[in-house]
């Protein structure tokens, strides 16, 4: 896979993983093509596309748009179901997820991603393992963070 | 702090620049608590950086994240200092921070394959892990090694169908499953790894017949993710060796994907077809009826695919039909690369039928249509075809003429909107074929051409090809005044080539004989040979070296001579301009203010400075190589574009004007130059002879190819002079000579061979050092546009070669009077014998004619002369290393080492020493060095090395073509012993 993007269907940009490297500028040229072009489809047309060299992938939950980019002898539809995991995890970890909890909480989107596609490819399919995962690093950082905060007190205590 | 990163981020998220805060986030990173981490890690993912000790924590999570971040994009430069980290994780109790280093050595191996090459081993290692994610992460790396070399790992073949098996077999814990179908993303892959084994691989492939029949089996629910696997079993049973049994279930796999009403599944399906029907095109005829809705869907993905399709199964038949459908989608279609895509598609069916009237009307549309976005071999392609035509004449004449007619109506209309390149093959065949047409008034042609060449908005390489066909049809002299008007209005022009262009139609249309000798008719199909070395000018070179000029020079040569100006700092005012050796030679003689004054003029103006008499004499050469001068035709496009003019096939129509085409004048001009620079010359020769020298020498890489020539052919005794006297004044030549002669004659000795004089002199033609100077054969060469000059210096002069003639009276023998020679010049005597010289100009050589008197009664019976320009170089080793720095010109060869007992390079270096002359300096283990040096000339130095059973040989000179030519000695030298 060399990217994903998350947009709403205004346009707006939610989520973006680039595994490929490339500068900001293409970046940003292609996120705006590509917008454009899978926004302009009707719903009951294909969810493949081909696109300069690469084939897009994309799907559309509610309001939101996933989108990836695959090479041309890569599986259209085992790419679709790999947008439709990642959906599943973030419904299962947000508890029915809607595209605010990806705006305000877009750092553990990110995480999830990180912890179901490691380098563009699946790393961890198992919808159980991935959240354990994630629950012990939430955990983690929710002990560090009290830890963190209560130094200070204690300090000032003393 | 951290609220700030979390912004900062958000900034960037949206698109904005936030690199100022990376600094931060690593500090953030690297001091801060496991919240503070991950917010700083996420902020720079893609600057990532020092995660080494996260990854030597012991805290599982944070060897998590710091693995998570090492396989994003990460800096190719980083691996080596974090590789040993990632590997010892390979080993890590916990199976998640296993595969996520496999995940990470993955990432490495795309970024840097070889820097992961020596643990292979341990990806094995990794493939038999006990943990099946483990193992399904190192599929990725071995997915990819295999697409690269799929031979060295077909003993894993057996491996990976066992494991293919125990997943369909359903033996993976039940958290691999998707929606109740085991480790669906594991399958894909195996999947994938197996057609690349199996391809064209029979014993491979029988391995894989049983497992892929059963996933074929297996995958039978009505979900998505079967549909996946499915399709990749289809794939890979038609990618490995054939098997008729699955050949038919998957047949009627890609039945259900193509018929089924789910608009991915059509696609999935037909591309499985598109795939398929390569190896059997009646698949294809099964799904006709699906394949033509699909033609007429609306979603232009699926008529996208639908074209790949019929594109692959086209042939005579269908050609015409399919092309025209292609033809409608590329109208409608928007998209750039699909646009160039389609438009080489549909090229590529059209020319495998040509010669027919409905191949040009499908070029036709073709061009107008992809117009400048298409590949530009296209048209070059498509002008070949047609030019080279078919073998029915009569039709071919047809086809022509339809052509033309069809681009006179295109060109009657409104052409502005027409792409160029469409344009420019419309005035080519205009220009090449409408004059087959008798109907047609050539001068309505001419006025459409006009048109076009005077129409806005078209490009100034398409008026370039119109201005080419205007100079085809411009012949006879009812155009001279037409032609004149046209060479007007664009002399003025600011595009250079047009301006030539227009100047050649000048000259051409006054000349018709020239005019069908440089464009005739038809276009010769065959490629015109280009002589890169540009030997056709070197008569001309020479002439203006005969006449003062300075020699061209490269570049890098300039830069060298201008650095070593500037260490020497003689000038008060640093000149920017590159200065030439004339003026480097210079300073040896003349005057410090005479310098200053010289070195600010330019280049040639040395000449004149130099104070000989060089009225005349026109600047030939300037900074950048040749001036083109009164010849624009002839210079421009041989010096400038000599390889670009031909081999680009776009501007081929220009080439064929641009090519040589030779004025009647250079010839005679260079004949009067040549006389008065050789009667100016015959009194200065032998005090010029040294700058002279040094001049001429370093002209010689320019036509190096054919200075090899004579050098190879000749002596080492005349090579030298010979290379010079190419392209350098007579009188250097000379002047060299006779230091030689001067110097070795008193050392002749006599020698007791069974040569009669007379008979010598005329078996090899004297002493001949071929000074060609053939101005004659130049012009006609360029005439036959056979360039590339066969000069035949294959006569081969012996080391000594004596001639002489009868000598009571010193006069020379009568067949050589009436050539043009010096004077006769005494060389040295004494009482029993006396030798004079002279020179003779033949008109393809030099002779040099020794007279010999003999005042005693005894009679003369054998003469040998020896002709010598090197000798011993004494030096010592310091000396030697000194000189060998300061050189630049380099050859290195290897040359045969002799057996002969003893040391093999003492004794090679002494039987080199006494043929040659040469001076051994230092012989040290393996290695030796030699010097020599000319008479008059530079030094050249020797490094050889023994390397095995041949003697590796390093040269070093001043003068470029001095090792060239020792070497060849060399060769010689070893060889007869």
């Amino acid at each position: 896979m060399q990217f994903m993007l998350l947009f709403s269907r205004q346009g707006k940009l939610r989520l973006q993983k680039w595994y490929v490297p490339l500068s900001d500028k293409e970046k940003k040229k292609i996120t705006r093509e590509l917008v454009q072009t899978v926004l302009a489809r009707k719903p009951k047309m294909c969810s493949f596309l081909e696109w300069r060299d690469l084939k897009i992938v994309y799907k559309r939950y509610a309001s939101l748009y996933f989108c990836c980019a695959i090479e041309d002898q890569d599986n259209e539809l085992i790419t679709l179901e790999i947008i439709h995991r990642y959906v599943e995890l973030l419904d299962k970890y947000f508890g029915s997820v809607c595209e605010l909890d990806i705006i305000f909480n877009f750092e553990k989107a990110y995480f999830i991603l990180d912890e179901f596609l490691l380098g563009g490819e699946a790393q961890e399919t198992s919808k159980k393992n991935v959240l354990k995962a994630i629950e012990q690093a939430d955990l983690l950082q929710e002990v560090n963070y009290s830890l963190s905060l209560s130094l200070p007190h204690a300090v000032f205590m003393v | 702090m951290r609220e700030l990163m979390v912004r900062a981020m958000y900034c960037e998220m949206l698109g904005y620049e936030a690199d100022f805060v990376y600094i931060h986030a690593i500090k953030l990173a690297q001091q801060g608590t496991v919240l503070e981490k991950r917010v700083g890690i996420s902020i720079f993912l893609k600057q990532n950086m020092y995660y080494l000790q996260d990854l030597q924590s012991t805290n599982l999570i944070e060897v998590c994240m710091a693995l998570t971040v090492v396989s994003q994009i990460f800096p190719k430069d980083m691996i080596p200092a974090i590789l040993p980290l990632v590997e010892e994780k390979l080993s890590h109790p916990k199976e998640i921070i296993r595969r996520k280093a496999v995940l990470a050595l993955y990432k490495f191996y795309l970024i840097a394959p070889n820097q992961v090459q020596h643990i292979h081993g341990k990806f094995r290692k990794a493939l038999c892990d006990k943990d099946p994610g483990v193992m399904m992460s190192s599929l990725h790396i071995y997915l990819q090694m295999i697409k690269e070399n799929p031979a060295s790992y077909k003993d894993l073949t057996g491996s990976f169908v066992t494991i293919l098996r125990q997943v369909v077999g359903g033996k993976l814990p039940l958290d691999f499953n998707y929606h109740s179908v085991p480790a669906p993303w594991l399958q894909i892959q195996l999947l994938r790894i197996l057609s690349l084994l199996g391809r064209e691989d029979q014993s491979m492939s029988e391995l894989m017949y049983d497992v892929l029949d059963e996933s074929l089996r297996r995958a039978e629910m009505n979900h998505n993710i079967t549909y996946a696997i499915l399709y990749e079993c289809v794939k890979a049973i038609y990618t490995i060796h054939p098997k008729a049994e699955l050949l038919e279930k998957a047949a009627r796999c890609i039945g259900n994907f193509v018929l089924s009403p789910k608009i991915n599944l059509k696609y999935l399906g037909l591309k499985a077809l598109t795939y398929v029907v390569q190896h059997d095109a009646n698949l294809a005829l099964q799904h006709q009826m699906t394949i033509i809705e699909c033609l007429d869907h609306s979603d232009l993905i699926i008529k996208r695919e639908t074209l790949e399709l019929l594109f692959r199964i086209t042939n005579a038949q269908n050609v015409t039909i399919i092309v025209e459908k292609m033809l409608g989608f590329l109208r409608l279609c928007n998209d750039d690369y699909t646009i160039i895509d389609l438009v080489g598609k549909v090229a590529e069916l059209a020319e495998k039928y040509p010669f027919t009237i409905w191949f040009i009307q499908t070029m036709n549309v073709v061009f107008s249509l992809g117009g400048d976005l298409m590949q530009p071999d296209l048209p070059s392609n498509f002008l070949r075809l047609f030019a080279d035509g078919s073998e029915s004449e009569e039709q071919d004449r047809q086809l022509k003429l339809y052509a033309v007619d069809s681009y006179l109506a295109v060109l009657k209309g409104d052409c502005s909107h027409l792409p160029q390149r469409f344009l420019q093959v419309i005035s080519w065949v205009l220009g090449e074929y409408s004059c087959l047409k008798e109907d047609v008034d050539q001068q309505e042609v001419i006025r459409l051409l006009k048109k076009l060449l005077e129409q806005r908005g078209v490009s100034s390489e398409t008026r370039s090809w119109a201005l080419s066909a205007l100079t085809k049809l411009c012949k006879g002299p009812g155009y001279a005044e037409l032609a004149l008007e046209l060479a007007e209005s664009l002399s003025s022009s600011l595009d250079t080539v047009l301006r030539q262009q227009a100047h050649e139609l000048c000259l051409l249309s006054q000349d018709s004989q020239l005019h069908a000798r440089v464009l005739p008719h038809p276009a010769p199909s065959d490629n015109l040979e280009v002589d890169s070395s540009l030997s056709f000018l070197d008569g001309f070179v020479s002439d203006a070296l005969a006449a003062g000029a300075a020699p061209y020079k490269p570049p890098h040569q300039r830069q060298e001579e201008l650095s070593q100006q500037r260490a020497l700092s003689l000038e008060p005012y640093g000149l920017s301009l590159p200065v030439t050796m004339s003026s480097c030679t210079l300073t040896d003689r003349q005057s410090p203010t005479f310098l200053s004054m010289s070195s600010d003029l330019s280049v040639l103006c040395v000449c004149s400075a130099n104070t000989l008499m060089l009225e005349g004499v026109k600047r030939v050469w300037g900074k950048d190589g040749y001036i083109p001068q009164k010849e624009p035709s002839l210079t421009p496009a041989a010096v400038d574009e000599p390889s670009d003019v031909v081999q680009s096939p776009d501007q081929q129509g220009a080439a064929e004007t641009s090519l040589p085409e030779p004025e009647p004048e250079p010839p005679q001009l260079d004949q009067e130059k040549q006389q008065l620079a050789s009667s100016l010359f015959v009194g200065l020769g032998s005090q010029n002879s040294m700058s002279l020298l040094g001049k001429t020498e370093v002209a010689v890489p320019r036509f190096r190819r054919k200075a090899r020539q004579h050098e190879s052919a000749s002596t080492s005794g005349t090579s030298e002079s010979s290379s010079n006297s190419s392209h350098s004044s007579r009188s250097t030549t000379d002047s060299f000579l006779y230091g030689g002669l001067l110097e070795e004659e008193p050392a002749t000795p006599i020698q007791n061979s069974y040569h009669t004089l007379n008979s010598t002199s005329e078996n090899e033609g004297a002493a001949t050092v071929s000074a060609k100077e053939d101005k004659q054969a130049n012009s006609s060469q360029i005439l036959g546009k056979s360039i590339v000059s066969q000069r035949n210096c294959s006569k081969s002069l012996p080391v000594a070669f004596p001639h002489s003639s009868d000598s009571m009276v010193l006069q020379l023998p009568s067949e050589l009077q009436e050539l043009p020679h010096s004077d006769v010049v005494s060389l040295t005597s004494d009482p029993h014998l006396s030798v004079s010289c002279c020179r003779v100009f033949r008109e393809d050589a030099l002779l040099l004619v020794l007279l010999l008197f003999n005042p005693t009664e005894t009679a003369l019976r054998d003469v040998a002369v020896e002709l010598s320009c090197e000798e011993p170089l004494m030096l010592n080793t310091e000396e030697y290393g000194k000189l060998w720095l300061s050189i630049s010109n380099d050859v290195k060869q290897n040359l045969k080492l002799l057996t002969g007992g003893g040391d093999p390079l003492r004794a090679t270096l002494n039987a080199l020493k006494d043929s040659l002359q040469l001076h051994i300096v230092d012989i040290i283990g393996s290695e030796g060095i030699v010097a020599c040096h000319l008479l008059r000339g530079g030094p050249c130095l020797m490094h050889c090395r023994v390397h095995g059973a041949s003697l590796a040989v390093w040269l070093r000179s001043p003068l470029p073509s001095l090792p060239d030519c020792l070497l060849y000695h060399c060769q010689r030298a070893l060889q007869e012993h």
